[in-house]
């Protein structure tokens, strides 16, 4: 079978590239389009390790096949620091040393501000359960859960 | 004299010799002197060792000086995570 | 001389909270873990795994997969040369070769679900993928044993012919799958038990966890023409990889350049080789780079886990509260080749007791399993569940607060350990102080809520070490150490660093070097790094101070002794006090090509006198008595860090080791069928903890600082995983009001004890 061809917006800018039919969009951005940072923890959708947006929504590029990004956005870690600027939630992590190892770490933020975008106020719980599809093995959730709180009041201007 | 006390599974290979005061000054020393008062224990000797001296213990430490009165442990060598 | 804390010298980065240097590649995914590595013209590396749990492998026919399209090597048992089985020092390890071999790529035959038997290297995972269904094994299945006590049985199939017990008494006459027997004794056990008031006996189980880091393990290799290799991998130390490796592919060790990337998680199972001779043994006989990447079902079949065990404790006391003797025998899984951790759990079983009579013995057993790894604290948590847990019976049964009974036996300065020397000064009692006065302590729980207490011990080591600092032309320090960075090292050896050169933190860039950049250096393991890799840095910054000073010296014409080194400055003293200038770090590096050549620190060290760790965990859960399922509503954690560096990434392994004890505790366990299959080989059916599943965990730092350490420094990583078990065993079981003596304390599990207590109740 022949390599699909896809037209994609990824971080803001026009990607075009040919991938396998069965070729994951992990595999896309890592392999062909060098964008590391998404990790795969383990390929089924249990980690969030691979978290990005797709459309607007969050998805585990494991889940999703590289050919399903035809004429969508995609929006990975890399593109969430603006230039020399982090993004609050990345001062934040940095802040709190919400991050051992490091490798879940761009999964846990683009996961998080998905949950501040649509939720400037999220009581603890909802914290907890919204970043539940986010494995981390080294920090035991306390300094994550702390600075994702610390950033929604921040960002909320407390 | 130096107390020295085997641990484990070395007093075995000692014949049941688990304490001894032996006239030693150094890690190295100790070795060489236990080794040939009891032969099995020599292959163990040389590896998978710790040596506790007055409770600090040193591990791969031929140099280390043992005092005249101290209080020597050898244990298995300790590894971790 | 380097300042302790309580010096009453002020301290300007040690025990502050800076941002840790590889932070912002961390948040932005710039981090190289090391699946992110590529070599040009590489190849893709994939293994053919055993699908029976043991088997004698009667043939392996490659033709076919080396035909397909693509296909540039194959490599079998036929291409790693056999070793003899003998231990060989590597380093400070000691590797059974032949063993290592066969665990890396099966030979006589496979021993468990996973077991390596193939490699392929081509130009396309497709084409990977189509060479390894070609790839034609013949098995001839064998009977396997998986369960601990079953392995014992004189009956059982045995793994290995040539495995004889060693310590046992009488000699092993025929071969069995117990490795190993070992024993400890102190005082007299049989008197002991005379003196006590109340004895108690119980036996505990545990089963196989893994330590599930997220990143699975990967590398890229290139073995070139001329017999050099380069080895890009995710290790806790590519310093043995390179050791290990060199000597399975016929190297010399200077000829393998390894270098550690950026590693998502270890705990202990990154400090072994599985990939790695694989793919150099691949690129040399393809003449590309190939990388391979594990997948997580691959990750748990054919990595780690930490062992299973069966744990038999018997504890006498009086009723005043004093133990008089702790009696221990257990049994520990080692997957497939001799090497479980039962040593250590064995010394550390009742090692935070201060006792006159124990008697340990253990045995180290083979099974059709993965082998297993390291696991932060190996075998403490095992041992320590067990005698936590019935301690706790213990004081219930006197009537004694927990804490209280822990405190009137509490292991001080000066105890002799249970596995002998004496204790320098520790801090297991002011842990307990500190759970025993926190407000969580001391606040009402509520209906089907229990609290438990666990305390634990861990030893912490040094080990060879290799650090080396670079002052810049601008005055600005270039540091490169030999341990990988897992948690946090690179900030708490910069701020070593700069707080002995007197700089700013910011001015320190430190690095972890490759294997050709630094004399060896051991692993990253055993709660060490700080400890070891902060006391060369030290010692580096210590030389680089003194040559600053002596370079000051020639260029104000006065003897080296006089002049001193404060707050990053070059000082005349005595007698020239006050008749030059001081010269800056910044000025001495500019004119450093005029005073001699540039100013440079090298330690190498083999790092002694660890302190050990002790904390005590405190945790409440909330028993659902119509499911079984156990919720975490409130923990806290006391821990002896001797002094924390960096106390936010000391919080952060407290945090971490009571999380993953969490897992341990309530959740996690190898599932096996009948066909010695595993069944769970994913995080969705192996279930990790999530953010919901787990509440806050406090932290208390208790610092008894640590004399063998410029700044007092013991080890932090590994004890905090040794408490969690034992606490949360005797939170469930007062909760519950029945004492269970299993983990993990699944729903399942944790619903026949409730129902088992009700039945008996209605008896």
């Amino acid at each position: 079978m022949s390599k699909c061809h896809v037209t994609a917006t990824i971080n803001g800018d026009e990607v075009e590239y040919l991938c396998e039919p069965e070729e994951t969009l992990l595999d896309v951005l890592r392999d062909q389009l060098f964008l590391t940072g998404s990790k795969e923890g383990c390929g089924s959708g249990d980690c969030g390790a691979c978290s990005v947006m797709l459309d607007g929504r969050l998805v585990c590029a494991c889940l999703v096949l590289g050919a399903e990004a035809q004429g969508r956005k995609v929006e990975t870690i890399e593109g969430m620091a603006h230039g020399e600027t982090l993004h609050p939630l990345q001062e934040k992590f940095l802040e709190h040393a919400a991050l051992q190892c490091g490798v879940c770490t761009p999964g846990v933020l683009v996961a998080a501000k998905a949950l501040l975008d649509r939720n400037p106020d999220p009581t603890e719980t909802e914290v907890r359960y919204w970043l539940a599809g986010n494995l981390c093995r080294c920090t035991g959730y306390d300094k994550i859960i702390r600075a994702v709180m610390d950033t929604a009041a921040e960002m909320r201007g407390n | 004299m130096a107390r020295v006390v085997l641990t484990g599974n070395l007093a075995k290979l000692a014949d049941g010799e688990a304490e001894l005061d032996l006239d030693v000054s150094s890690v190295r020393q100790l070795l060489r002197v236990l080794g040939d008062r009891h032969p099995r224990l020599k292959p163990h000797l040389e590896k998978g060792l710790a040596v506790a001296i007055n409770g600090t213990i040193y591990q791969e430490a031929w140099l280390e000086a043992i005092p005249p009165d101290g209080e020597v442990f050898l244990m298995p060598q300790i590894g971790g995570g | 001389m380097a300042p302790m804390d309580g010096g009453g010298h002020d301290l300007k980065w040690v025990g502050k909270r800076p941002v840790r240097p590889d932070g912002v590649d961390k948040v932005t995914g710039r981090a190289r873990f090391g699946a992110d590595y590529n070599m040009a013209g590489q190849l893709v590396g994939r293994v053919l795994r055993s699908p029976h749990a043991h088997a004698v492998i009667k043939s392996i026919d490659t033709s076919a997969a080396e035909k397909v399209p693509g296909v540039k090597a194959v490599i079998t048992r036929d291409d790693i040369p056999d070793q003899p089985p003998e231990p060989v020092t590597v380093g400070e390890m000691s590797v059974n070769f032949s063993d290592l071999i066969r665990n890396v790529l099966a030979r006589e035959k496979v021993l468990y679900d996973g077991h390596a038997v193939a490699a392929v290297a081509a130009t396309s995972a497709k084409a990977a993928r189509e060479a390894l269904k070609l790839i034609k094994v013949d098995y001839q299945p064998l009977p396997h044993v998986l369960d601990v006590e079953e392995a014992m049985r004189p009956d059982a199939p045995v793994l290995h012919d040539n495995l004889f017990t060693e310590g046992a008494d009488p000699p092993a006459d025929k071969p069995s799958n117990i490795a190993k027997r070992i024993e400890f004794t102190l005082g007299d056990v049989a008197v002991g038990f005379e003196q006590a008031e109340v004895v108690l006996e119980r036996s505990y189980k545990t089963e196989p966890v893994h330590q599930g880091y997220i990143e699975p393990h990967a590398c890229v290799a290139s073995v070139t023409e001329d017999g050099q290799g380069e080895l890009w991998c995710s290790t806790q130390g590519h310093f043995v990889v390179r050791a290990i490796c060199a000597r399975m592919i016929g190297m010399d060790i200077s000829a393998l350049r390894v270098t550690a990337s950026e590693i998502g998680g270890g705990f202990g199972g990154k400090t072994v080789v599985y990939l790695e001779p694989l793919a150099l043994a691949l690129s040399k006989k393809a003449g590309h780079p190939v990388k391979m990447v594990m997948t997580r079902s691959e990750v748990f079949r054919a990595t780690g886990p930490t062992s299973g065990a069966t744990i038999r404790v018997k504890i006498g006391a009086t009723k005043d509260g004093r133990i008089t003797a702790g009696e221990a025998e257990m049994a520990y899984l080692a997957g497939a080749f001799p090497g479980s951790p039962v040593n250590p759990g064995c010394m550390c079983a009742f090692a935070p007791y201060d006792l006159e009579n124990v008697w340990v013995v253990g045995y180290d057993v083979v099974s059709n399993r993965p082998k297993v790894a390291a696991y932060r604290a190996p075998g403490a948590p095992i041992s320590e569940y067990a005698v936590e847990s019935l301690i706790d019976e213990v004081a219930d049964e006197i009537g004694m607060d927990p804490i209280d009974f822990r405190l009137k036996n509490a292991a001080k300065q000066g105890t002799h350990a249970a596995y002998g020397p004496k204790f320098g000064p520790i801090g297991m009692i002011d842990t307990l102080k500190a759970i025993k006065e926190s407000e969580h302590y001391n606040t009402p729980l509520g209906p089907n809520q229990g609290r438990g207490v666990g305390s634990g011990f861990w030893f912490n080591i040094g080990g060879e070490t290799c650090v080396s600092l670079n002052i810049s032309e601008d005055g600005t320090a270039t540091l490169m150490a030999g341990t990988p960075d897992i948690g946090g090292s690179r900030a708490t050896l910069s701020q070593m660093a700069a707080e002995e050169l007197g700089i700013d933190y910011d001015k320190v860039r430190p690095i972890i070097g490759d294997t050709s950049s630094l004399g060896y250096t051991f692993l990253t393991g055993g709660s060490r790094v700080t400890f070891s890799s902060g006391m060369a840095t030290v010692q580096a910054a210590q030389e680089v101070i003194k040559e600053l000073c002596a370079r000051a010296a020639k260029i104000w014409d006065i003897p080296a002794e006089a002049v001193t080194w404060e707050d990053g400055e070059a000082r005349p003293a005595g007698d020239n006090a006050g008749k030059f200038d001081p010269l800056s770090l910044e000025e001495l590096a500019a004119s450093a090509g005029k005073t001699g050549g540039p100013i440079t620190g090298y330690a190498s060290i083999n790092a002694q006198g660890a302190g050990p760790g002790f904390g005590t965990h405190l945790v409440d859960v909330e028993v659902d008595k119509e499911t079984g399922r156990v919720t975490v509503l409130r923990y806290t954690v006391a821990q002896d860090a001797g002094k924390a560096i960096h106390p936010s990434y000391v919080e952060g392994q407290y945090q971490g080791g009571a999380v993953q004890g969490i897992g341990w505790a309530l959740n996690e366990e190898y599932i096996y069928g009948d066909d010695g299959l595993m069944q769970n080989p994913g995080f969705l059916d192996y279930r990790m903890p999530v953010a919901s599943d787990v509440p806050m965990v406090d932290t208390v730092i208790v610092e008894v600082p640590n004399p063998n350490h410029p700044y007092g420094v013991r080890g932090v990583g590994e004890t905090p995983i040794v408490p969690p078990l034992g606490a949360i065993a005797n939170a469930v079981s007062h909760a519950v009001g029945v004492r269970m003596h299993e983990l993990p304390m699944s729903p399942p599990k944790v619903l026949e004890a409730v129902g088992g207590a009700a039945n008996g109740a209605g008896d």
